[in-house]
């Protein structure tokens, strides 16, 4: 046991039946990993051998617990494992023991005890509308106590659409001024994972970064690590050769639908989100919710609350129009992805344009839809 | 000795933001206030919209019973719409209900209530052994051996050792209260354990019929998921199969690990059957329908209310009928237009905010006056408390055989009068008790599902009214369920083809509200007046009987209007 009588890495690996000669190799790996010369490696080693579980403070202010609930589902690394092994979740409102004056000591604790060492977690966007009086917790608002515990933070990380970028309960005509993390906090780090709720192996996978290499994933511009974010669903689509040849499903449980045609038609967002449900799909893989018939409703984006009708399809929007733009880029594929979403440029299939420029009248009006929300350029 | 007030902010193993202020003299309670501190708004958010997408915003009011509030929206579109859907997309909904109920109530036993029950700390002092002989004695579930139970315990003595201890810090750990024998908690957290890595299996029906959970997709007139067997692309042989084996697997964990645990933890707690039973009124909406929403008397859950435990009349409920179910704002921070005393049916509701709670940060709320951002429902001017209790009364009141027969078996196993059921006790196990039942329904449900399918009805969904300009200028509906919470309905006035009016009264609204005009409690404050609290700096007694009712606190809160505006002011005629 190590002098401050946590358990370390090293510790963990040994109870798990790693061999000193593995561990060294996985330190060696790593600091390839990371970048660092092979002369870092003992310095790699040490750390490992004597780095404490982190503390992790998880916060709940306007959210529906969905995001706690969605990271329990996680398959790899298993939720056990992760509360257990990996993290110390010194405050959660949902899973741990203590309640009242209990549970605020913990938070207390942590906070002072490893002031600027503690990874702070939110769940929910924070109301600023009237001092804060729409979400209060032990007496004090969100707004306060989120202030208080990033003061100390390490860095933060920002859960679901709620916290990254207002969700629900920020769609108009946002009746409490909910607001998103990033807006209310600076000088902390900040990485925003999206979605409503996220994938569970995302919000893991994102911690597991975090503690196996010890420091921030790539972020895009919106915050996102890039790992996760930075494809659209309709291009990691597995229904994305029906779009491109122009095979829609025009009514629910059409023949089409019984195909597995492309959901375009009936509102599909998959062309405007990005997020890894065509990838990874959800809960360890199963399937995603265009694999099962509906389309993607865009909940890892800001604003996709605001950008319905969810069944009328995208261009008869402002603020999208790719299919207009697509026509209009051609076949240059290059240059329309420098620009973003304005970039749906597959237009190589005659048929299928055929068949869009007949279905689209409108939408004129082409716009970035990132453009609205604050410019954030996709790289 | 005077009364000591006792504040407990947050109550945590719960979902939201829930706060209980107590008064307690001599060691047992003597008052209780109950306040939601936390809104977001979202009936305003709602109004404006298509009402096909409303279930998609209304799903969102909770992210724990996720899906349910997708249900009852779907079903007051329906119901405003006359949109009768196809038996296989009543089949799915019932499934993934049934999905819901077992993941919900089985981590509410293990992860949200039980460290109420089992001491983390007396478990590493238990031999293991004797663990594996009394889990062995209670079940044939194969995870029982010595060295199991060993391997448990030495991850938790490592973990304690660390002095990181994470979410048990702070716990009411070697309470008084506390009556485990060291090795019933040691049983306790290794299925703490494997209940966590389970409850991931059985939420992946909700990923193949509705794509993701939480939060799985639902439609407007049907499933958004088709039937097509010779497929890759839609739900095939292989789906279908999926399907059976995580309900299977379900089951035997519901029958081999749950109701063990359940009924083993509960032998020593006996005296929570006289603790906690608060109001003597009950109500449930009822729910699986087996041949259509409309016809209630098919529901697996019977609908019907009981006053004063007389389970000997069950009352006719009506949720369409503007003068049963009605809200107040006594002691809500909220206007009403002709004053506090009025109770409103949520066609004819209003929402002005009115706060006048102390400003931030505070100690104490003025429970006098307004302290809540929950409304109070009434059913027929009286309180009522639903949930599971609620509805196996009302099941077992009309008489209903496999009900009656679960109840009576776990009353005979715990050796209690059915006066038991009416307490803490009686919530937690009735809460068992219906899992077991959903886990044996969901079999029936999936057996009628290939039968369809077998006889060549793969339809999932009636598209007939779609498409807005078949609805009429103005429509009105209810879209009733049964939460794993208890009581849910959504009310939505659809005009235009836009939604004028959604209005939600849902389960912790019923049960977590504040006082009514006339002072009459409702059930987390009626269920705690008289429960004894050992130590008033550990309120362990006060957090088991909230929890007995499993608090959900963002589904209870969902009003408000920032400019004070008059909302939802509906003319119910015709």
């Amino acid at each position: 046991m190590s002098t401050n009588s946590r358990p370390t890495i090293w510790e963990h690996a040994q109870s798990k039946g790693v061999s000193r000669r593995d561990f060294l190799a996985a330190c060696a790996w790593m600091t390839a990993m990371l970048g660092l010369p092979a002369s870092a490696v003992a310095q790699v080693t040490k750390a490992l051998e004597t780095q404490p579980r982190i503390p992790v403070l998880w916060f709940h202010f306007q959210e529906c617990t969905c995001c706690s609930e969605s990271f329990i589902r996680s398959s790899h690394p298993g939720i056990a494992d992760i509360v257990l092994d990996k993290i110390s979740l010194d405050y959660t409102e949902t899973l741990m023991a203590a309640s009242g004056k209990q549970a605020e000591d913990a938070l207390h604790d942590t906070m002072t005890k490893y002031k600027g060492k503690y990874l702070m977690v939110v769940e929910g966007s924070v109301p600023t509308a009237d001092g804060g009086v729409y979400c209060c917790i032990g007496g004090r608002t969100a707004l306060d106590i989120v202030q208080e515990a990033a003061a100390g933070a390490k860095a933060m990380i920002c859960w679901g659409s709620c916290a990254s970028n207002g969700c629900v309960q920020a769609a108009k005509p946002n009746p409490t001024q909910a607001t998103p993390i990033h807006k209310l906090i600076s000088g902390v780090p900040i990485i925003n994972v999206p979605g409503c709720p996220p994938i569970a192996e995302v919000m893991t996978g994102t911690i597991v970064h975090l503690l196996a290499f010890d420091r921030i994933p790539q972020l895009d511009g919106l915050g996102r690590p890039k790992a996760f974010y930075s494809r659209r669903v309709h291009d990691t689509c597995y229904r994305r050769p029906n779009y491109d040849a122009g095979l829609f499903v025009n009514s629910f449980d059409d023949e089409n639908a019984k195909r597995g045609y492309c959901l375009y038609k009936m509102g599909c967002r998959g062309p405007v989100t990005y997020n890894a449900c065509g990838v990874m799909r959800w809960n360890g893989g199963v399937s995603f919710p265009i694999q099962s018939g509906h389309g993607c409703i865009g909940c890892s984006e800001g604003n996709f609350w605001d950008n319905g009708p969810f069944y009328r399809h995208l261009p008869n929007f402002p603020g999208f129009g790719i299919e207009t733009t697509a026509d209009k880029v051609g076949v240059a594929l290059g240059a329309a992805t420098a620009v973003g979403i304005a970039a749906h440029a597959i237009s190589t299939n005659i048929r299928k344009r055929h068949l869009i420029k007949e279905e689209i009248a409108a939408s004129e009006d082409v716009k970035d839809c990132r453009a609205e929300q604050g410019g954030c350029e996709i790289k | 000795m005077a009364a000591k007030r006792i504040v407990i902010d947050p109550v945590t193993r719960i979902e939201g933001h829930l706060r209980v202020e107590v008064e307690v003299k001599d060691g047992f309670v003597t008052d209780a206030f109950s306040s939601g501190t936390m809104v977001r708004g979202l009936e305003i958010i709602l109004r404006g919209r298509d009402p096909r997408d409303a279930w998609a915003f209304a799903e969102r009011t909770c992210g724990v019973c996720t899906t349910v509030h997708a249900l009852a929206s779907v079903r007051s579109v329906e119901d405003a719409l006359g949109i009768v859907i196809p038996p296989n997309a009543e089949l799915i909904r019932n499934l993934m209900f049934c999905t819901q109920y077992m993941q919900d109530h089985v981590v509410h036993f293990y992860h949200l209530h039980a460290l109420d029950w089992v001491d983390v700390v007396s478990a590493l002092k238990a031999d293991p052994k004797a663990t594996s002989e009394l889990a062995q004695s209670i079940s044939h579930w194969p995870k029982s051996s010595t060295g199991y139970f060993s391997d448990v315990q030495k991850r938790i003595a490592k973990f304690v050792a660390s002095g990181q201890l994470g979410i048990f810090a702070n716990g009411y750990w070697g309470h008084s209260a506390m009556k485990l024998p060291p090795e019933a908690n040691l049983l306790g957290v290794a299925h703490y354990i494997e209940a966590l890595d389970w409850q991931k299996e059985i939420v992946k029906v909700h990923t193949i019929f509705g794509g993701k959970n939480p939060h799985p997709n639902y439609l407007v007139g049907g499933a958004p998921c088709s039937f097509n067997l010779d497929d890759a692309n839609a739900i095939n042989a292989e789906r279908l199969a999926y399907v059976a084996k995580l309900l299977s697997d379900a089951k035997a964990f519901v029958e081999q690990v749950y109701i063990p645990d359940l009924l083993a933890i509960a032998s020593f707690y006996k005296d929570w059957g006289a603790i906690g039973g608060g109001l003597s009124n009950y109500l449930a909406y009822g729910d699986l329908p087996t041949n259509g929403f409309a016809n209630p008397g098919k529901f697996k859950f019977p609908r019907g209310a009981i006053l004063n435990r007389d389970l000997s009349k069950i009352h006719e409920v009506d949720a369409h009928d503007p003068q049963q179910v009605k809200e107040s704002i006594a002691h809500s921070w909220y206007q009403y237009s002709d004053g506090d005393a009025a109770a409103k049916h949520p066609w004819e509701g209003e929402t002005k905010l009115n706060y006048t709670g102390p400003k931030p940060p505070y100690d104490q709320l003025n429970v006098e006056g307004k302290y809540s951002w929950l409304k109070t429902p009434r059913w027929k001017g009286h309180a009522m408390e639903v949930g599971p209790l609620a509805r196996l009364l009302v099941g077992y009141g009309t008489g209903r055989a496999d009900i009656k027969e679960a109840v009576d078996m776990v009353l005979k196993k715990l050796d209690v009068p059915v006066a038991a059921l009416f307490s803490t006790l009686g919530r937690t196990a009735a809460r068992g008790i219906e899992t077991y039942l959903v886990a044996q329904w969901s079999q029936e449900f999936y057996s009628d599902l290939l039968a369809n399918i077998k006889n060549g009805d793969s339809r999932t969904f009636n598209g007939e009214k779609w498409e807005p300009s078949t609805w009429p200028a103005s429509a009105k509906g209810v879209g009733m369920s049964e939460a794993p919470r208890g009581a849910l309905a959504h009310w939505i006035v659809i005009e235009n083809e836009k939604i004028a009016n959604y209005q939600l009264v849902v389960p912790s609204t019923w049960n977590a509200s504040p006082r009514d005009a006339s002072g009459q409690r409702s059930a987390y404050e009626a269920s705690l007046i008289g429960t004894p609290v050992a130590d008033p700096d550990k309120p362990l007694e006060i957090i088991r009987t909230i929890h007995s009712f499993d608090p959900c606190l963002a589904c209870a809160v969902h009003l408000y209007d920032p400019q004070g505006r008059t909302l939802n002011r509906v003319t119910v005629g015709g």
